[in-house]
C-alpha cells in the first residue's frame, strides 16, 4: 500500500503536483485509456503495444477472468462464459435486448438488469463491465507508475438514467473514482476541437459498434456548448454485422446454427465488413462444425442494400437533433466522425450527401473519443492552469416525466436542456386523510408511460392526514452534470419536512454493490476490509488537501473561532486517518464536511461576485465572440 | 449575492423586458465558469453540492431570461403578477377567432400534407410574435402596464404553443 503524505494544515498539499488521471472509452466492441502527458493526450497501449482492448470477458473453469483479446479468441468454442458487447445489456431489461434469442447466452430475468448465467455464477453486466475497467486500471498504473486520481468515462450521450447508473456502479466495483461521466460525441468534440482550434457550430457523428450518437455544438473559444443530441442507444456497427451474418444464413441456405457456429460466422461477418471498407467485394469461406460449407461473395452493392434501412436509421436521430437545435444542415461548419463503424462508405456517402460537404476523418475513428476524454480527466483533476483551460456544457439527452391520470406522462424536464438542472412539481392528495402518495417517473418522448423508460416508482409516505387537496409536496428532480437524475420530497403546508433521495430502479443499490465487492474478494476476505479502509483514505485525504487549498486561498473569509472549528476538525481527520477504524473515519470525514459548509458557500458567493466584476471590462471584445444562439424555440 | 437572487440581479442586467443578448450570453458562462461542477471536481462534497445548486440556478435562470414568454412572465412574477393563476379570465372574443383561424389553417394543411401552406403560416406566425413581443415590451417597458400585460402573455402563450404545434407538423412532413 503507498503511503499516504499528509501536509500540516494550513499548507497547500503539494499545489502543482500532477494528478494521474486517465480518460476511458468503454466501448460495446473495445475498450481504450488515454491520458494526458506534457500536455499530450496519449492513448496507453498494453505491454503488446496495442491500444484497442476488445470488450470481451471470459470466465475460465479455474475460476479466473480472461479480459480482452485472450478472451476474444474463446468466444467460438466457450460462447456462453465468454460475454462480448456487454455495453448493450447495461441497464436492460432481457425485453429491452434486440435479437436475444441469437445470442448465446444463458439470460437471466432480474428486476431491473437482466442477468448472464456464467460457469462463474450469475453475472450483473455492471460486474462484466467492471472486469474490462479493472483491466484497464491496470494498465494505466502501471503505464503511469501510481495510483489514479480519478477517471472520466465516456457514455453514448443519448445513454439514459438507467444506462448511466450501470456505468458508474461498474466503476465502483472496478475501484475507480469517477469524475464525470462525459458523453462520447461531446468527448469527441473536445479532442478535435482543441486540436484543430476550431470556432463555430459542428455537428458530432458517432456510429460505435452498439450505440449511434449525433451532438450539435457550438464551439467557441474556451466554451463548448452542446445544443442538442440525438441518437439510438441500440444501433452501431453489430447491428451491420447480424444484417450480413443473416444474408449468409440465406445466401447459403445454412439451417440454423449452433452457438458456436453462429459466433464463428458473426466474426466472418464483421471480417467481411472491414474488408468492404477499402475492397468492392468480400469472399466469405468458412466449413461450420455442422458440417455444412459457407462459400460466398458479399459485394459493395449487397451490402449497402441490405443495411440501406439502418443508415436511414441514423440520419432520423440528425435531423431532429438539428431541429431541436433551431439549425438547418447548412449551418454546420463541420461534420465529425467518430467510431470505427463511420468507416463503412455507405455511411461516410449519406453523411455527405445530407449535409452536402464532405465529413471530417482527421482523428483516429476509433481514439478521438478516450483522448477527449483523457484531456477532460486532466481539466477535472485540476493539471491544467486556469487560462489554459474550458467550459463544457452538456445536456439531458431524454425528456423526464411523470406519470399522471390515464398512463399519460407528464414532462418536468424537456430533452436537450443543459445540465444540471432542476425542476420542482407540487402534488397534493385526491382523498381526505390520505398520507402517501405514489410517484412514478419516466424517461423519453412518448406520450405513454408504457412506452417511455420507468426509472424510479415511490411512495412518498407520512404525510400529515389532511383534507384532500391540503398538502403541498413538492417533488424536485435534479439531475446532476453526470446526467444522473435524483429526487427529493418536501411537505410544504405542515411544516414536516421529510426528504427522500431515489434510486432509479434500473440501478443497484449500494448493498447489491457491497456484495459484489464481497464477491468478487472472496478468495481474500481480509482484502475486502482493507480496501474499504483504503478507498475511505483516499477520500479522506482528498477532503484534507481541498480544504487545506480553500483554507489558503480564503481564509480571510473566516473568523477566528470559524477558523478555529474548521483547523480543529481537519486535525482530528489527519489523525484518524492514519487509524484503522473506517467507522471513525468516515465519521470524522463528516464532521470536517458539516465545519466548511458555509464557507464553502462564502467561497462560492466570493468567486461569483470577482467574475462578474472582472468581467465588465472585457465584455466589449467577449460578446463580439459570442454570438447569439439560433433561434428560441418555446 | 445569494442563491435566492432574482436572475436580473444575477446576471447583472436591468430588470426590463428588453434584453441586451450579447451580454446575457458573455456572462452567462463567465458564471458558469465559476461554479460548474467540472470546476469542483476535486473539491469537498459540501463545495460541490453548493456548485451543483448554483450551475443549476445559473442554467435556470439563462433559460428564462433568453425566452421573451418566460421573461415577460418572470417581470410580471416579479411585479405581483401571477399570469397561471388568471388563466380562467376571458379571452378577447377577436382574439379568440383569430386563433380558430390560424388553427384552422394548420389542420388544412397539415391533413393535405400541403409544406408550402404551412411554411406560409409560420412564416406568419412568426411575424406576428414578433410585432406583439416589441407591443409587450412597450406595455412593461414603458408604460408599465402590467395588468395588461399579463393579458398580452396569455395570448401570446396560445400563439406560441401554435408555433410549436406548426414546427411538429413540418418535422413530421419532413420525416415522412
Amino acid at each position: 500500500m503507498a503511503l499516504l503524505q499528509i501536509a500540516e494544515p494550513g499548507q497547500s498539499a503539494a499545489p502543482h503536483e500532477h494528478k494521474l488521471a486517465v480518460g476511458i472509452d468503454l466501448g460495446t466492441t473495445n475498450s481504450l485509456v488515454a491520458t494526458v502527458r506534457s500536455g499530450m493526450a496519449k492513448v496507453l497501449n498494453d505491454e503488446q503495444g496495442r491500444s484497442m482492448l476488445p470488450s470481451v470477458v471470459r470466465y475460465l473453469p479455474d475460476g479466473s477472468i480472461e479480459v480482452g483479446r485472450e478472451a476474444q479468441r474463446h468466444q467460438a468454442d466457450d460462447p456462453r462464459n465468454t460475454i462480448v458487447s456487454v455495453k448493450r445489456f447495461m441497464g436492460r431489461g432481457l425485453q429491452d435486448i434486440a435479437h436475444s434469442e441469437a445470442l448465446p447466452y444463458e439470460f437471466e430475468s432480474a428486476p431491473g438488469m437482466v442477468r448472464v448465467r456464467t460457469r462463474a455464477g450469475v453475472k450483473s453486466p455492471v460486474e462484466v463491465s467492471a472486469e474490462i475497467l479493472k483491466s484497464l486500471k491496470g494498465r494505466a498504473e502501471a503505464a503511469l507508475g501510481g495510483d489514479l486520481v480519478g477517471v472520466v468515462i465516456t457514455v453514448p450521450a443519448y445513454f439514459d438514467d438507467a444506462q448511466r447508473q450501470a456505468t458508474k456502479d461498474a466503476a465502483k466495483l472496478a475501484g475507480l473514482n469517477v469524475l464525470r461521466l462525459l458523453n462520447e460525441p461531446t468527448a469527441a468534440a473536445i479532442a478535435y476541437g482543441l486540436d484543430n482550434k476550431s470556432e463555430g457550430v459542428f455537428a458530432i457523428y458517432d456510429l460505435g459498434g452498439g450505440t449511434f450518437d449525433i451532438s450539435i455544438l457550438r464551439l467557441a473559444k474556451g466554451v463548448f456548448e452542446v445544443l442538442s443530441t440525438g441518437g439510438d442507444s441500440a444501433l452501431g456497427g453489430d447491428d451491420f454485422d447480424h444484417r450480413i451474418y443473416c444474408w449468409m444464413l440465406e445466401a447459403a441456405k445454412i439451417s440454423p446454427p449452433s452457438a458456436e457456429d453462429a459466433r464463428r460466422l458473426m466474426e466472418r461477418a464483421r471480417e467481411a465488413k472491414e474488408y468492404l471498407t477499402t475492397h468492392d467485394n468480400a469472399p466469405i469461406n468458412l466449413r461450420l462444425k455442422s458440417g455444412e460449407t459457407v462459400d460466398v461473395v458479399l459485394t459493395t452493392e449487397i451490402f449497402t442494400e441490405i443495411t440501406q434501412t439502418l443508415v436511414s436509421k441514423t440520419i432520423q436521430p440528425v435531423k431532429k437533433a438539428l431541429r431541436d437545435a433551431g439549425l438547418r444542415p447548412d449551418d454546420i461548419q463541420g461534420v465529425v466522425m467518430v467510431g470505427g463503424a463511420t468507416r463503412m462508405p455507405q455511411i461516410q456517402r449519406a453523411v455527405a450527401e445530407y449535409f452536402k460537404q464532405e465529413p471530417l476523418n482527421n482523428l483516429d475513428p476509433d481514439k478521438v473519443v478516450a483522448l477527449g476524454a483523457a484531456k477532460q480527466a486532466d481539466l477535472l483533476a485540476g493539471n491544467r492552469t486556469s487560462d489554459d483551460d474550458w467550459l463544457l456544457l452538456d445536456v439531458i439527452p431524454l425528456s423526464l416525466g411523470l406519470e399522471t391520470m390515464g398512463g399519460l406522462t407528464e414532462k418536468i424536464i424537456p430533452r436537450n436542456s443543459t445540465i444540471p438542472i432542476a425542476r420542482a412539481q407540487e402534488f397534493t392528495t385526491f382523498k381526505d386523510g390520505q398520507t402517501a402518495l405514489a410517484v412514478h417517473v419516466v424517461q423519453g418522448e412518448r406520450e405513454l408511460v408504457a412506452d417511455c423508460r420507468s426509472l424510479a416508482r415511490f411512495e412518498l409516505r407520512g404525510i400529515p392526514p389532511m383534507v384532500a387537496g391540503a398538502p403541498r409536496i413538492r417533488v424536485t428532480f435534479q439531475v446532476d452534470a453526470d446526467g444522473l437524475l435524483s429526487v427529493t420530497a418536501r411537505e410544504t403546508i405542515s411544516g414536516v419536512e421529510s426528504s427522500v433521495t431515489v434510486k432509479p430502479s434500473y440501478g443497484l443499490s449500494d448493498d447489491e454493490i457491497t456484495t459484489m465487492l464481497q464477491d468478487s474478494m472472496a478468495h481474500a476476505k481480509d482484502d475486502a476490509f482493507l480496501r474499504a479502509l483504503t478507498e475511505s483514505r483516499v477520500e479522506a485525504q482528498r477532503l484534507i488537501e481541498a480544504t487545506q487549498v480553500a483554507l489558503h486561498e480564503d481564509a480571510h473569509l473566516l473568523d477566528a473561532a470559524e477558523r478555529e472549528k474548521i483547523d480543529q476538525a481537519l486535525a482530528k481527520l489527519a489523525e484518524v486517518i492514519q487509524g484503522d477504524n473506517r467507522r471513525t473515519l468516515n465519521m470524522t470525514m463528516d464532521a470536517l464536511v458539516d465545519a466548511t459548509n458555509e464557507f464553502a458557500a462564502r467561497r462560492m458567493d466570493q468567486s461569483i461576485r470577482r467574475a462578474l466584476a472582472g468581467k465588465k471590462v472585457t465584455e466589449v471584445a467577449d460578446s463580439a465572440l459570442g454570438a447569439a444562439a439560433g433561434e428560441e424555440k418555446q | 449575492m445569494d442563491l435566492s437572487a432574482n436572475y436580473f440581479a444575477l446576471f447583472e442586467l436591468p430588470t426590463t423586458f428588453e434584453l441586451d443578448r450579447a451580454a446575457l450570453d458573455s456572462r452567462y458562462r463567465v458564471l458558469q465558469a465559476e461554479v460548474h461542477p467540472d470546476r469542483f471536481a476535486g473539491s469537498t462534497d459540501a463545495e460541490r453540492r453548493r456548485s451543483m445548486q448554483w450551475a443549476t440556478r445559473v442554467n435556470e435562470g439563462y433559460r428564462v431570461l433568453r425566452r421573451p414568454l418566460d421573461r415577460a412572465r418572470y417581470l410580471l412574477e416579479l411585479q405581483g403578477f401571477d399570469v397561471d393563476a388568471e388563466r380562467n379570465t376571458a379571452m378577447d372574443p377577436e382574439f379568440l377567432m383569430e386563433q380558430m383561424e390560424w388553427r384552422e389553417g394548420v389542420m388544412e394543411a397539415r391533413a393535405a400534407s400541403d409544406l408550402a401552406a404551412l411554411e406560409d403560416i409560420h412564416r406568419r406566425l412568426k411575424h406576428t410574435l414578433e410585432a406583439r413581443y416589441d407591443e409587450l415590451g412597450e406595455l412593461i417597458d414603458q408604460r408599465q402596464a402590467h395588468a395588461e400585460a399579463a393579458g398580452k402573455v396569455r395570448e401570446l402563450m396560445f400563439l406560441e404553443k401554435l408555433l410549436s404545434e406548426v414546427d411538429d407538423a413540418l418535422a413530421d412532413l419532413e420525416d415522412a
